[in-house]
């Protein structure tokens, strides 16, 4: 799958508040939380991101609490792809649960605001077109892959016959 | 090679002998929690999906505990579909406002997590029942969902950190600043993907509910666990809470178990702690934090709404008045809490002191309801997080300390060493 967009930056240390308020999580629309995405850093963002485009961060991104909420924003307001240094863990869980795809690269504050990248995502291949640069990033553990290959946690539970055995942890 | 407390209840977990750091496993689990916030979604995915029954009506927790008393008609449809869930599903561990409390305080105080567990939450704090030598961790609510399916759970078994905390903790010094503390040396992203095991002298002299408060804010440095040998402390706890004989109190780390990081903290010299916004990591003692004067102090939340911090709130507060321009907020977090504050007085000393006490709820903690503050307004709770507009405004700003600093500053109205009333 290859994802082309205009790239929206934020920090190190973005929380799930930032991405979502607690004020908005009565509901579990996709389009309403989309439209208040990002709202405390950027209150325009949700109107100026269009769909495909890409949010990059520092580390640490989607810290704080649980809320599946937070990935689910971050799709419904037509964001394709989040670019971090790293994630907090329960964002990256939630995030491969409900296939919105991820990826974590040491270079990603070598990304600005405004670049225009194209994403390999089979490949881990980042081209950023704007600083004619490539990068590339480490590859999804084999059960990962699996869950995105099946388009979610739900989908990929469904399509196995379920066993208390141990998974496959090499790397594809 | 050995293992640590948590490799040896994820492999028991997963019918291994032993699993490494980095390995992917599918456990089963032993229990599992959503609340009014998370469960919905957990509940669509689960209906969605075809399965027509959960995996074990008597190992799910449905707790209306973030937005109830239903503060609007979105929140109100939120917590019914929880509870028409429940209904359908006969979910034994439902709870009516009533009955309700903050889950992190509730399902300890029923008995239903303990030591060697396997514990998946939809709510991020779940991270508390490690106090009891529990493996527990805050999923999504995909995750949740899927453990209704399958009463399983996917999980990368993670490297562990160990804290060791020597000397005796002075006077005012609780698991809250342990935990605060531990944050400001390695930061919210010290432990990120990291099981924290907490040991030492120092940790095993706290009581209960200073261990539960202490693991509760595990994920606040990034961890995906908090963790605490059990001991007798926890065999008496779970001997009260179940009135049974606790298992699994053997459970330890083997002496060669690989860490892949230790720490040692000396608490003898500790002061009690402050976090300063917009970071639980921006910590500094509270005498050096200056005058900061106070709009709001909340007493209450899954980190800090137990009766020891009641009990020591009450014993600052007793005869003393809030500051006029303050508003103390007390919200013990569950019921038999309150209860139990009711008998020894505690509530009537609160009220007097010019305080209101409200029913559980986690409330002013995210920002949800009962305590929102307005542009500029600062805040000193006794929560976990602290962030940019948590509590209300985006230009507002939270202070994070324990029950003792919170009652003091109340009394002065800015933020003050509990030895000083």
């Amino acid at each position: 799958m290859v994802i082309k967009g205009k790239v929206f930056k934020f920090g190190n240390d973005v929380n799930t508040d930032d991405i979502i308020s607690a004020r908005y999580l009565s509901t579990i629309d996709p389009k309403e939380l989309g439209a208040r995405c990002m709202e405390i850093l950027d209150p325009d963002f949700s109107k100026k991101v269009k769909p495909g485009d890409i949010i990059v961060a520092g580390s640490n991104f989607g810290c704080g609490s649980s809320r599946e909420h937070a990935p689910l924003a971050i799709k419904g307001c037509g964001v394709s792809l989040v670019i971090a240094k790293s994630f907090a863990r329960i964002f990256y869980r939630n995030s491969i649960n409900i296939g919105l795809p991820i990826i974590e690269l040491k270079e990603a504050d070598q990304i600005s605001s405004e670049d225009e990248l194209e994403v390999d995502l089979g490949l881990g291949q980042i081209r950023n077109l704007t600083k004619n640069k490539t990068y590339h990033a480490g590859p999804f553990a084999d059960f990962v892959c699996q869950i995105i290959e099946k388009g979610g946690l739900v989908n990929w539970v469904k399509s196995k016959a379920i066993k208390n055995e141990q998974l496959e942890s090499k790397n594809c | 090679m050995g293992q640590t407390i948590t490799q040896k209840i994820l492999a028991r977990h997963c019918g291994q002998k032993s699993v490494n750091p980095g390995e992917f496993i599918w456990a089963g689990v032993d229990f599992t929690l959503g609340n009014d916030i998370t469960a919905p979604i957990a509940i669509d995915e689960f209906e969605k999906s075809g399965f027509a029954k959960v995996f074990d009506r008597t190992k799910i927790a449905l707790i209306p505990d973030h937005f109830t008393p239903a503060k609007d008609i979105k929140s109100a449809e939120q917590a019914k579909r929880l509870k028409t869930f429940a209904a359908k599903h006969k979910i034994k561990h439902y709870y009516e406002v009533g009955r309700m409390g903050i889950e992190h305080a509730l399902l300890p105080q029923l008995g239903l997590v303990g030591p060697g567990d396997l514990v998946i939450g939809a709510d991020s704090h779940t991270c508390t029942y490690g106090a009891l030598g529990a493996f527990s961790t805050g999923v999504g609510s995909t995750d949740l969902a899927v453990a209704w399916m399958t009463g399983h759970v996917w999980l990368r078994v993670p490297e562990t950190m160990r804290f060791v905390f020597r000397g005796k903790a002075p006077r005012w010094v609780s698991g809250k600043d342990f935990i605060l503390t531990t944050i400001g040396s390695i930061g919210v992203e010290g432990a990120l993907y990291k099981a924290m095991e907490f040991s030492g002298e120092a940790v095993h002299s706290l009581s209960m509910d200073d261990r539960l408060a202490m693991c509760n804010m595990a994920i606040e440095a990034g961890g995906k666990s908090g963790i605490i040998e059990p001991d007798a402390v926890t065999a008496a706890y779970i001997r009260k809470t179940t009135g049974k004989k606790p298992k699994a109190l053997d459970l330890k780390s083997d002496k060669d178990a690989k860490y892949c990081a230790v720490k040692e903290y000396d608490v003898s010299r500790w002061e009690p702690v402050v976090a300063l916004p917009h970071l639980p990591s921006n910590v500094k003692p509270v005498s050096k934090v200056g005058k900061v004067k106070v709009d709001q102090v909340v007493i209450g939340s899954c980190t800090n709404g137990r009766i020891s911090d009641l009990r020591i709130s009450a014993k600052i507060l007793k005869g003393k008045k809030v500051d006029p321009r303050v508003r103390l907020l007390i919200i013990p977090a569950t019921q038999e809490i309150y209860l139990e504050a009711l008998k020894e007085g505690l509530i009537e000393i609160f009220v007097k002191a010019g305080g209101v006490v409200s029913t559980p709820t986690c409330g002013p903690c995210l920002g949800g309801h009962m305590g929102i503050l307005a542009e500029g307004e600062v805040c000193l709770a006794t929560t976990n997080r602290n962030f940019m507009g948590r509590m209300g405004d985006k230009k507002s700003f939270v202070f994070l300390s324990n029950p003792a600093v919170a009652a003091a500053s109340a009394i002065t109205g800015y933020i003050t060493h509990p030895g000083e009333i």
